[in-house]
């Protein structure tokens, strides 16, 4: 506008100039409204999945029906409608697949860090980036074929659909989310090191195990809790391959269902209203946990670096 | 001694993980190859009056094929105009304050099962039968939105990071030069941003093929035929893989279910592919500050 000023326009310049002006501050007020509306209907999304879940769980409070949810047993041709089975079901599964796959992510990270060759590094990550792409269905698909009659005939007294068969899947399907996790990590941290231990007389695994592991620590948790909820999300290799009966499982050899297969489950057969009401309970439960996850994970992330406090 | 017991568990896992993904690929693909002809797609039907939709093909995976290219595109359509612009308003519209919640709203939906998206569907049909439209049912379009869902949080962030990344002299300059922010954004930073939100594009058409459990919920079938519209029953690719794992009786439809899982692989894996070559062409061209591409 200033400039504007200095300059003598004729009036009918001027006049053009300003509707000109008002127009454009115009359009940038309708774009920067629609632009407000796209996101607030973005993260509006996550407040309308949580309101339905609630929404469809307040009968049971207002019912009473709470403690018949939160039972032991699942028969719901008897009236019970328990889903504490698929409670126990998703955190044996999850934990017995992050116990599979987490030891196996370090060991390859390490491995991409100093404890291998170097020229493996390159297409080691190629092939875990690449594993991300994996469709879970084809993760399924392949174990119901492949590894469930190996289980079979190696444990005859199990199905084959059990406990042990979905752990292996579900390991090699959150394997990339942790590697991928920590090797960012290890190489934000070995930017910062690499010199200053080498020059210290650190072989590359030393500065690995004694340097850059404890500075890493940050990433390791948040690889596991990721790992897990990643784990406990999981909906298609449970269905198809942990066999879904609504047990506690006793051994790895065992059929457990989990609480997201209990939901596809009840979807697909039952109809009864106390059925349903269960799988938004189930709902709710793994929203929670998810969420809390995510909230945990953004404490981790915006405390002060540890690779900081230290070098 | 404890470096030497490190070492040797690194070798052992990566043996064993090399191992046992090479092995599962190797047995996909030797498996699928060999069910690979005009047979796996179209079963019986004449090709033409299958590709028409003149004949229903009963034995193919067609309109499987035909429900899933049906269900990305919509999705897409839907998650594509709201992901971009949510990224641009968190990139350079938001305020601090606002910008942390709506951060953290988009993390939260990062972070939800997919299986949950597919019972928010479904419980938003329960909701319409009891209350507004009796005869709602789930549907197509219904998939559609909640894949949508899903995705969108990688077109946010990838747009949002992307934006975030331009040199701040980009910016300055087309703002110097006149432009007003939007024209800055449409003609210059969303330009320069194109092959990260591209990339973000891929990925979320990836995930939205792949993914069971939403349309599991929300009205996929096993023997749809063509889908009939947006508001009818459908068949899809994913689906068609699980349902044959389960249900196959014959060699002839176990073979099918390999052909259909390797062709859903080769797409993922191609759309994988092209992702994460945009994506490394973004990061070379910035970090040698070549900003005129």
């Amino acid at each position: 506008m200033s400039i504007q000023r200095e300059i003598p326009l004729a009036p009918t310049a001027e006049a053009a100039l300003k509707t000109h002006w008002r127009r454009l501050n115009r359009r940038q007020g309708r774009v920067q409204a629609l632009l407000l509306l796209a996101t607030l209907i973005s993260c509006g999304s996550v407040v309308a999945i949580l309101g339905f879940l609630t929404y469809f769980t307040v009968p049971i409070l207002t019912e009473g029906h709470l403690t018949a949810i939160f039972s032991w047993s699942w028969r719901p041709f008897h009236g019970k409608f328990g889903i504490l089975p698929m409670v126990a079901g998703s955190l044996c599964l999850a934990a017995s697949a992050m116990a599979v796959a987490y030891p196996l992510g370090l060991g390859i990270c390490g491995f991409a860090h100093g404890l291998g060759p170097r020229w493996l590094r390159g297409p080691l990550m190629g092939l875990i980036n690449f594993m991300t792409s994996i469709p879970t269905v084809v993760y399924g698909f392949v174990s119901v074929i492949f590894l469930v009659p190996l289980v079979r005939t190696t444990f005859p007294a199990s199905t084959g659909y059990s406990w042990l068969t979905a752990t292996l899947t579900l390991s090699l399907m959150i394997l990339p989310t942790i590697v991928l996790l920590i090797q960012a990590q290890l190489q934000q941290v070995d930017a910062k090191v690499r010199l200053a231990s080498a020059a210290l007389g650190f072989s590359p695994s030393q500065t690995l195990l004694w340097v850059m592991r404890p500075l890493a620590a940050r990433g390791l948790w948040a690889a596991a809790v990721l790992g897990f909820s990643r784990a406990l999300g999981d909906t298609l290799i449970a269905l198809m391959v942990a066999g879904n009966a609504p047990q506690v499982p006793h051994s790895m050899l065992d059929s457990i269902r989990t609480l997201t297969a209990h939901i596809a489950l009840v979807v697909a057969t039952d109809s009864t209203s106390r059925a349903y009401q269960s799988i938004f309970v189930s709902g709710l439960i793994l929203f929670a946990v998810t969420g809390a996850v995510n909230l945990s994970l953004r404490r981790l992330q915006s405390r002060t670096p540890a690779g900081k406090r230290h070098a | 001694m404890a470096y030497f017991l490190a070492r040797g568990f690194a070798w052992l896992a990566v043996a064993a993980v090399l191992g046992v993904v090479l092995l599962f690929l190797g047995f996909l693909v030797v498996r699928g190859l060999s069910t690979f002809n005009l047979g796996l797609f179209f079963g019986k039907t004449p090709v033409w009056a299958a590709i028409t939709g003149r004949l229903p093909v009963w034995h193919g995976i067609w309109p499987a094929c035909v429900g899933t290219i049906l269900l990305v595109l919509l999705a897409s359509g839907l998650a594509l105009p709201l992901g971009v612009a949510s990224g641009i308003y968190l990139a350079h519209y938001a305020q601090d304050a606002w910008k942390r919640w709506f951060g953290l709203a988009v993390e939260v939906l990062a972070g939800i099962p997919s299986i949950l998206m597919g019972l928010f569907g479904f419980a938003l049909i329960l909701f319409l039968k009891k209350t507004f439209v009796p005869q709602a049912n789930t549907c197509l379009l219904l998939s559609a939105c909640c894949l949508a869902l899903l995705v969108l949080p990688y077109l946010i962030f990838m747009t949002q990071t992307t934006l975030e990344s331009l040199p701040e002299e980009l910016r300055l300059a087309g703002l110097s030069l006149g432009f007003t922010p939007w024209q800055n954004m449409l003609h210059v930073l969303l330009p320069a941003a194109s092959r990260g939100v591209l990339s973000g594009v891929i990925l979320a058409v990836g995930r939205a093929a792949e993914d069971t459990a939403v349309i599991l919920l929300t009205g996929v079938v096993a023997n749809a035929g063509l889908p009939s519209g947006i508001l009818g029953k459908y068949e899809a690719l994913p689906f068609h893989i699980f349902y044959l794992a389960s249900q196959a009786r014959t060699e002839a439809e176990l073979a099918k279910g390999f052909g259909a899982a390797l062709i859903l692989l080769l797409i993922t894996a191609a759309l994988f592919l092209g992702a994460y070559y945009l994506k490394s062409t973004v990061t070379k061209s910035w970090d040698q500050k070549d900003l005129l591409i």
